[in-house]
């Protein structure tokens, strides 16, 4: 057993973490009040040096980072610098490059009726803000919205999932480095201290996590008007038709599905296979593994491949797999669970009934359901019958194939070709849409979704409200009425 | 507080509160299941047949001008000035801007790659949400409901529309109207009062875009969690005006005094109280009480005004009646006004000194023709007083120096702000129009309105170059190390 292995096993027997008192982060959260003030002037540049001062002590924990996500849930080094430290430092440097004219007045046309108005939108903080992180991408999913709310200026409160303490760990010595309190606390706990957070009255939420979770951030953020962002889940389905590339469409979706062991939000979660393409494309599936992870018998020992991230979400996933076996699903690769390493081995099934947990709950783990059709119709309506996913990913070459799919179906994001890759894309909105998700986050979405847009209206000498004031003489009123006819006509 | 008035003999069927009748929820339930179907093949639907139906809305609406002039008469006494002005107009300028604009907001909106999609194309869509709820206030209960729908009729939702009970005579006409001009399937109309709209919150909608208060907007947001229904809510809050002493206090009192007394103050971005400075305070109350007698006539015939809106029922003048009181007894000063007519539902439009922090018309949102005016010396103590209370709808301020007015905005938040101005950003249809907080969540108007029932979804094509293979396992130290130098070179500053 290599040292990585040795270390992860330690954590299996991990004690459970303290919650932090109530009293202590209220204290914080009212010293955040006058920062948060104080913020509203600050500028880019002021803003601009705490992202850097953060990028570097990030950085120099490099070491410490690779050591915490072997031992929470044995993530490769490779996977640690492409999953976590690049989407955050690409988030940093699109920011810094753009934060300027970002927190420019925007001008807002004029209209008819407001002709001699100076109009502007005008960029504020939110204020004290409020980030619950998950297990998944502990650091990317943490810091990255981090960013965007310093960007826009506002405080923050972080709060780090309690299933990855040694990760968490090393971003409070980060964090605790790089800031004062009043700008940015992190409090680690578990449900507790989720529970004690959600009551303060932020002025913002941006929760990731689950729908389940999910509701009950939107409920407590409801009792305080806070405004929300949650980026949630759901079952993300993956078409493969027969005008696809199956070949490409197989090893991108191996990568995709099994990158981190398939606890990302975005992963497939199930492939819809043409039946005339299906056996062409489990083979092509069955070559991208053993080039990604060797040869089936060896994969319990690959450390390319990242453990399930604990002993809980490992017998969760068992017991998905065996209810899909009970249900007739035949497995093509893979099924080894190994519950004392929380290793579930990549695994592809096909003939899953309808009503399996493994088709109606989100998988996040690397479980594949393998499902044949022959009408592209009846896989939209399936699609449309369950919950608007995080994403949904289609192989297919035929334009007007895929200008259908897009437009019958709803997702938070889409991808042709391709899977993932949304989510690096910087300048596109990165969110869900009802059970997937609320709102958007990444580059100036992420920046908006930290800021309040104010309409700034500055009164000019032309003072029509004049001609709508009374006293409303029949002359006025006439007047008035014109007006109202008039916007009958096109705008020019 | 002086003795209500003998009543004004305007006739009237019935001025009591009337409610409608609750609709049953079976029936609401069928016209949500009725309406699946119709939402997912709106998702298809183009900007032609979008405007086509908006069209046919305007030509109902306008078939029956003279009936909402008649219903607003009855529900409100509003006079027909404002029902153009404040009614027609909104929603005339939201249909034209929807119509001459929709093309192109509906057109796909491709964006520039970034330095990890190379060779990709991106590109943001914008789909209908699906199922939309909108439930509709009394202020202004033609504007305020028919507004959203052209948003989200713009969009391509289906809608349930539910307009207030309290104004029961337009929210009847705008039923007939929209059963003229929609099948049931794509807008449907529900009235009622709490019940309805407790059972129509208990539906999984797709979105919810609520007008009112920040009370039951909780409520509202507390349902649409257990759906994860995205909502757009249009609250109120005490919106805070400050008159400095660089201010042209004529310019400022006209102005102040016609966008408080609007509709009887019973507008949620109505001027709620002021601050005026100490130098300008006399000169400032001295031209709103001219500036009221040009537009309202001498004190003593206002009560008989027909210019002036009703409070909309006899539980909400006599709010307004307590609210007086209760500051009355606490020290205030009437200055102009202070007559209420419970049974006429009438409050004369009325300007308050000498007000207090422990006056309940300090702490709630007035909501109708009381206007309490307080003197300050010091910006800095305005700022603070602004900042201890929930963020408001909107923020008036009235000063020309510059340095002032940029400070005052920059230090405060506020849905929206005018600057020599109030009322007007609520017109300027490319603004976007909302609260923060306690005054709301989401905007709305022209592309913002738009957008509040469009889903941005980005969808990306790969192309011929697949970058995500670098990435890819094995990770042998040679993939690792590459993957390191990526990573670094994201220190360097961005093109």
């Amino acid at each position: 057993m290599t040292s990585e292995l040795a270390a992860h096993a330690a954590t299996l027997q991990g004690a459970p973490l303290l919650d932090t008192p109530a009293a202590q982060m209220q204290a914080v959260f009212d010293a955040q009040l006058s920062k948060a003030l104080s913020l509203r002037q600050s500028t880019a540049a002021e803003r601009i040096v705490r992202i850097k001062a953060l990028r570097e002590a990030l950085l120099s924990e490099r070491e410490a980072l690779y050591a915490a996500f072997a031992q929470d849930m044995r993530k490769s080094k490779a996977e640690v610098e492409a999953t976590e430290l690049l989407p955050v430092l690409d988030e940093m440097r699109h920011i810094i490059g753009r934060l300027k004219s970002w927190m420019k007045p925007t001008r807002a046309w004029p209209t008819s009726l407001s002709l001699g108005l100076k109009a502007r939108i005008h960029y504020q903080p939110r204020g004290r803000v409020l980030i619950i992180a998950p297990w998944n991408y502990p650091l990317s999913l943490c810091l990255g919205p981090l960013v965007s709310a310093l960007a826009a200026g506002n405080t923050a409160i972080l709060k780090p999932s309690e299933m990855t303490p040694s990760v968490s760990a090393v971003m409070a010595r980060i964090i605790a480095q790089v800031f004062d309190p009043m700008e940015v606390a992190l409090f680690e706990g578990e449900q507790a201290t989720s529970q004690a957070l959600l009551a303060m009255p932020f002025d913002h939420i941006f929760f990731t996590g689950s729908p389940a979770v999910g509701k009950i951030v939107m409920a407590a953020a409801a009792k305080n008007l806070t405004s929300v962002t949650l980026e949630l889940g759901g079952k993300s389905p993956t078409i493969v038709d027969e005008t696809a590339n199956v070949a490409m469409a197989a090893e991108n979706i191996m990568w995709g599905k099994f990158l981190n062991n398939g606890q990302t939000c975005i992963a497939p979660d199930h492939v819809y296979v043409h039946s005339k393409v299906k056996a062409e494309f489990v083979a092509q599936c069955r070559q991208a593994l053993d080039k990604f992870f060797g040869a089936e018998g060896s994969r319990s020992t690959n450390l390319d491949l990242t453990r399930v991230v604990n002993a809980r979400h490992t017998q969760r996933l068992a017991s998905i797999l065996a209810d899909a076996q009970s249900s007739g699903a035949r497995i093509l690769v893979g099924g080894q669970v190994d519950e004392s390493q929380n290793y579930i081995a990549p695994t592809l099934l096909e003939g899953a009934a309808s009503s399996s947990r493994l088709m109606n709950e989100e998988i996040f783990g690397p479980l594949l359901p393998i499902v044949e059709f022959t009408s592209i119709d009846q896989v939209i309506s399936t699609i449309n019958a369950a919950p608007k996913p995080l994403a949904l990913y289609l192989f297919c070459n035929d334009s007007d194939r895929i200008a259908q799919v897009l437009s019958h179906t709803s997702s938070g994001g889409a991808c042709v070709n391709h899977s993932m890759v949304h989510f690096a894309h910087g300048n596109l909105p990165f969110g869900g849409v009802n059970n997937s998700g609320i709102g958007s986050g990444h580059g100036h979405f992420g920046f908006k979704a930290f800021s309040h847009e104010r309409a700034v209206l500055t009164g000019g000498w032309l003072r029509s409200e004049k001609f709508f004031a009374p006293p409303y003489t029949s002359k006025r009123t006439a007047f008035i009425r014109r007006v109202v006819d008039a916007l009958k006509l096109p705008m020019l | 507080m002086p003795a209500p008035r003998k009543s004004v003999s305007v006739s009237r069927k019935s001025w009591s509160i009337v409610t409608a009748d609750e609709s049953p929820a079976l029936t609401m339930r069928k016209a949500f299941e009725a309406q699946a179907s119709v939402a997912l093949r709106l998702r298809e639907s183009t900007a032609a047949e979008r405007i086509a139906l908006i069209k046919k809305l305007r030509t109902s609406m306008l078939a029956r001008r003279e009936d909402f002039y008649a219903a607003f008469m009855q529900d409100m006494h509003k006079s027909k000035a404002e029902v153009e002005g404040a009614e027609f107009m909104p929603v005339f300028d939201e249909m034209r801007h929807a119509i001459g604009s929709l093309k192109r907001w509906m057109k796909p909106k491709s964006v520039t790659p970034v330095l990890t999609s190379v060779g990709s194309k991106a590109q943001v869509q914008m789909q209908p949400r699906g199922r939309v709820l909108i439930i509709a206030p009394w202020n202004y209960p033609l504007n305020q409901c028919f507004c959203p729908l052209i948003s989200a009729i713009a969009a391509g939702n289906t809608v349930i529309l539910k307009p207030s009970e309290m104004t029961p005579t337009v929210s009847q006409l705008m039923g007939e109207i929209i059963r003229k001009v929609f099948d049931p399937t794509h807008v449907a109309y529900f009235e009622g009062g709490q019940t309805t709209s407790t059972a129509l919150l208990a539906l999984p909608f797709d979105h919810i875009f609520f007008t009112g208060s920040p009370a039951v907007g909780k409520l509202v947001m507390a349902a649409a969690a257990k759906h994860l229904t995205s909502i757009t809510l249009e609250l109120g809050g005490k919106s805070p005006t400050i008159v400095d002493e660089t201010a042209d206090t004529e310019l400022a009192a006209e102005n102040l005094i016609w966008g408080k007394f609007i509709n009887s103050g019973q507008t949620c971005i109505a001027p709620d109280h002021i601050y005026v400075h100490a130098k300008v305070k006399t000169q400032f109350i001295k031209a709103a009480l001219a500036a009221l007698t040009k537009y309202y006539g001498t004190p003593a015939k206002r009560m008989k005004n027909a210019d002036l809106t009703h409070v909309v029922n006899t539980r909400h003048t006599q709010r307004l009646a307590d609210l007086l009181t209760d500051a009355n007894k606490k020290g205030a000063r009437v200055i102009v006004g202070g007559q209420v007519d419970i049974a006429e539902r009438m409050v004369a439009p009325t300007l308050l000194d000498s007000v207090n922090p422990s006056m309940r018309i300090m702490q709630e949102e007035i909501f109708g023709p009381l206007l309490p005016i307080i003197e300050f010396t010091d910006p800095d103590e305005v700022i603070a007083q602004i900042n201890s209370n929930p963020k408001p709808l909107a923020l008036y301020v009235y000063s020309s120096d510059e340095k002032r007015i940029n400070q005052i905005l920059a230090q405060t938040s506020s849905g929206g702000a005018c600057v020599n101005q109030c009322m007007m950003h609520n017109v300027q249809g490319n603004l976007p129009f909302g609260g923060v907080n306690n005054s709301g969540m989401g905007s709305t108007h022209g592309y913002h309105g738009f957008k509040a029932f469009s889903h941005e979804r980005s969808v990306l094509t790969a192309g011929r170059l697949r970058l995500e293979k670098l990435f890819a396992p094995p990770y042998t130290l040679t993939r690792f190390k590459l993957i390191k130098q990526i990573v670094d070179t994201m220190r360097l500053p961005a093109l």
